[in-house]
């Protein structure tokens, strides 16, 4: 998968093999604007953006601004209606037709008729993986959310945290190297999220995965990424890209540094400025 | 029990409506055989009390209204007491109507869910072929049947066949519309979700729009499975058929045999109540196995 995308990215046009090969995604004046009863929306306008392999990027920004649009323009489950996108280095089409990614829902998504199991099951069958692979997979990673010994329960069985995880550990068994999350833990209660987070953090530090990952939680949003790009509204836009270094590896105990404390509130000026903005 | 547990009772509500609709039964059948009665009374010079003559109103050879006993002993006397292959036995009849309801039940379910998948998959079909399909409603089934019947007897096809068609031509409407709205009840996250594994039309179509759809398809099975067993009685009425519930109702009501209409008539409504039913319990058995009854 890796060396597929590799080869893919260099031989794209434009740039150098050597930068393209660790861009993820490459979007340029990004416009979408829905026509709706009530006039055009406009969910982004002039958006720019590039990720690279390996990062954690975050959104994070009031609701109505754009975030949940723009990880579905680069999902391709919604196409702008002006400027450029790549996702790795291809249109977000072909790489959705890859299967480049793997998407979380704000909401579990889970088939109600398959189980536990059958429902992290389901895009291993659409691939056309066979039966020992997919108990594998199916194992690993509901054992990573924590879910090992509900493989027969329905959905309805479980709390709505544990569905949550359940479509998480659905979209980790593709094994995609972008996972696109949009707003995963936001139903969950805190001990359950503090726990997502490092076990998210893990995996991304372990697997070299990029993470676009959509939030409204500003501490989450520090301690999980490298890079945190603030949105306003209407229309929605990036109002600032702040760089987060801390270290990759990190415990939950990082949010009580000076460091983590700092970026955290430049987020909160960026989104308190970018209300403001919104207000005059 | 408690007298409030006995009261509250589905039994008790059905028994109570079951009692109800037999005294109105018994009433009107005096009622309505009263004059015919009279008429013979007089003629014969007697003069009957009221006792006498409320018994011989309900004991008419050939009542306009014929009385629940004999109904009842109709119903008795031609399935318990005659051999099933007897043409006078009502299991007879009501096995030859059966078999066509059900095959034209099979055949218009099966045509129902294609139509339904060819509809969801192509969206001119829906705009080229929904309006002939709710025409093709429109038109009374007494005004087909026989055509259909004629039609096909003239090619040489008789018998099962010419009355299960008519069954599919009632029965695979509520299956076409009910199938068509439970394609399309997934809601846009769960084929998105589709769209993000880049699945093909035909795995969205198997592994969600389908198990989707089931409960619509079982609703609509219990319609088209009434509508199946009218369709087969009506097709047993345009030429005269010797066998069938239809048969019976056409035989019964050319030699003014009420009592056998009738019996013909709570027999088919009772295969109705039991088909439906069936379908009822397989659609409760397929939702537990597919662990979406709670
Ligand atoms: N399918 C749609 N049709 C019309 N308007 C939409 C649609 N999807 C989103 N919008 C509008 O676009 C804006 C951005 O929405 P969204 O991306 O969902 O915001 P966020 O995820 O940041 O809360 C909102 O004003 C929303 O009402
Ligand atoms: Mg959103």
């Amino acid at each position: 998968m890796t060396d597929i995308q590799a080869t893919d990215a260099a031989s794209g046009a434009g740039g150098t093999a050597e930068d393209d090969a660790f861009r993820v995604i490459e979007a340029r004046e990004l416009c979408l604007t829905f026509e709706t009863n009530d006039g055009p929306v406009h969910a982004l306008s002039n958006v720019d953006l590039t990720v690279d392999r390996g990062e954690f990027v975050s959104f994070i920004g009031p609701s109505g601004c754009g975030k949940t649009t723009l990880l579905r323009v680069i999902a391709d489950l919604e196409k702008a209606t002006a400027g450029t996108i790549s996702v790795n280095g291809m249109s977000p089409e072909e790489a959705r037709r890859k299967r480049a990614y793997g998407y979380v829902f704000q909401a579990a998504a889970l088939y109600p008729w398959r189980t536990i199991a059958g429902n992290v099951a389901l895009p291993l069958e659409i691939m056309g993986l066979d039966k020992a692979e997919r108990a594998e997979r199916i194992a690993r990673n509901l054992e990573l959310v924590n879910l090992s010994g509900f493989e027969r329960k329905f959905p309805w069985q479980l709390s709505g945290g544990m569905q949550q995880r359940a479509s998480i550990a659905r979209a980790l068994a593709v094994e995609p190297d972008l996972l696109l999350m949009d707003e995963p833990f936001g139903a969950l209660d805190e001990i359950v999220r503090d726990h997502l987070n490092e076990q998210l953090n893990q995996l991304w530090d372990r697997t070299n995965k990029t993470v676009i990952f959509v939030t409204h939680s500003i501490p989450e949003a520090v301690f999980l990424s490298t890079k945190i790009v603030v949105m306003s509204p209407r229309p929605g836009r990036v109002h600032d890209v702040i760089d987060c270094n801390l270290p990759r590896e990190r415990t939950l105990d990082i949010r009580e540094t000076p460091e983590f404390l700092e970026i955290a509130h430049r987020v909160r000026d960026g989104l308190r400025a970018g209300h403001a903005y919104d207000d005059e | 029990m408690t007298m409030n547990d006995v009261l509250k009772s589905k039994t008790f509500a059905v028994g109570t409506v079951v009692l109800v609709l037999i005294a109105i039964w018994y009433f009107s059948a005096v009622m309505l055989n009263a004059p015919f009665q009279r008429e013979l009374d007089e003629r014969a010079k007697l003069s009957p009390t009221t006792g006498q003559f409320i018994e011989a109103t309900l004991n008419q050879k050939r009542p306009v209204l014929p009385a629940p006993h004999q109904v009842a002993v109709e119903i008795w006397n031609t399935t318990v007491e005659k051999r099933i292959t007897s043409k006078r036995s009502l299991v007879y009849h009501g096995g030859i109507t059966l078999s066509s309801t059900m095959l034209g039940f099979v055949m218009g379910t099966v045509l129902g869910v294609t139509l339904a998948a060819a509809i969801i998959h192509v969206e001119s079909l829906e705009r080229s072929l929904m309006p002939w399909i709710i025409t093709s409603q429109t038109i009374p089934i007494l005004a087909i049947a026989p055509m259909v019947i004629v039609v096909l007897n003239a090619v040489g096809i008789s018998g099962l066949i010419p009355k299960a068609l008519i069954s599919t031509y009632l029965s695979f409407f509520p299956v076409t519309v009910g199938v068509v709205k439970g394609l399309r009840s997934p809601d846009p996250m769960q084929l998105d979700l589709m769209r993000t594994y880049s699945a093909s039309s035909f795995q969205t179509f198997w592994k969600l729009r389908w198990p989707s759809s089931i409960p619509f398809l079982f609703t609509s099975m219990k319609i088209a499975i009434a509508a199946s067993l009218v369709g087969a009685i009506v097709g047993e009425l345009p030429t005269g058929a010797v066998a069938g519930l239809g048969a019976r109702l056409l035989a019964g009501s050319y030699y003014g045999q009420t009592v056998q209409i009738w019996s013909a008539l709570l027999s088919a409504a009772f295969l109705a109540a039991m088909l439906v039913t069936i379908v009822g319990f397989a659609d409760k058995a397929v939702r537990r196995r597919m662990g979406i009854m709670q």
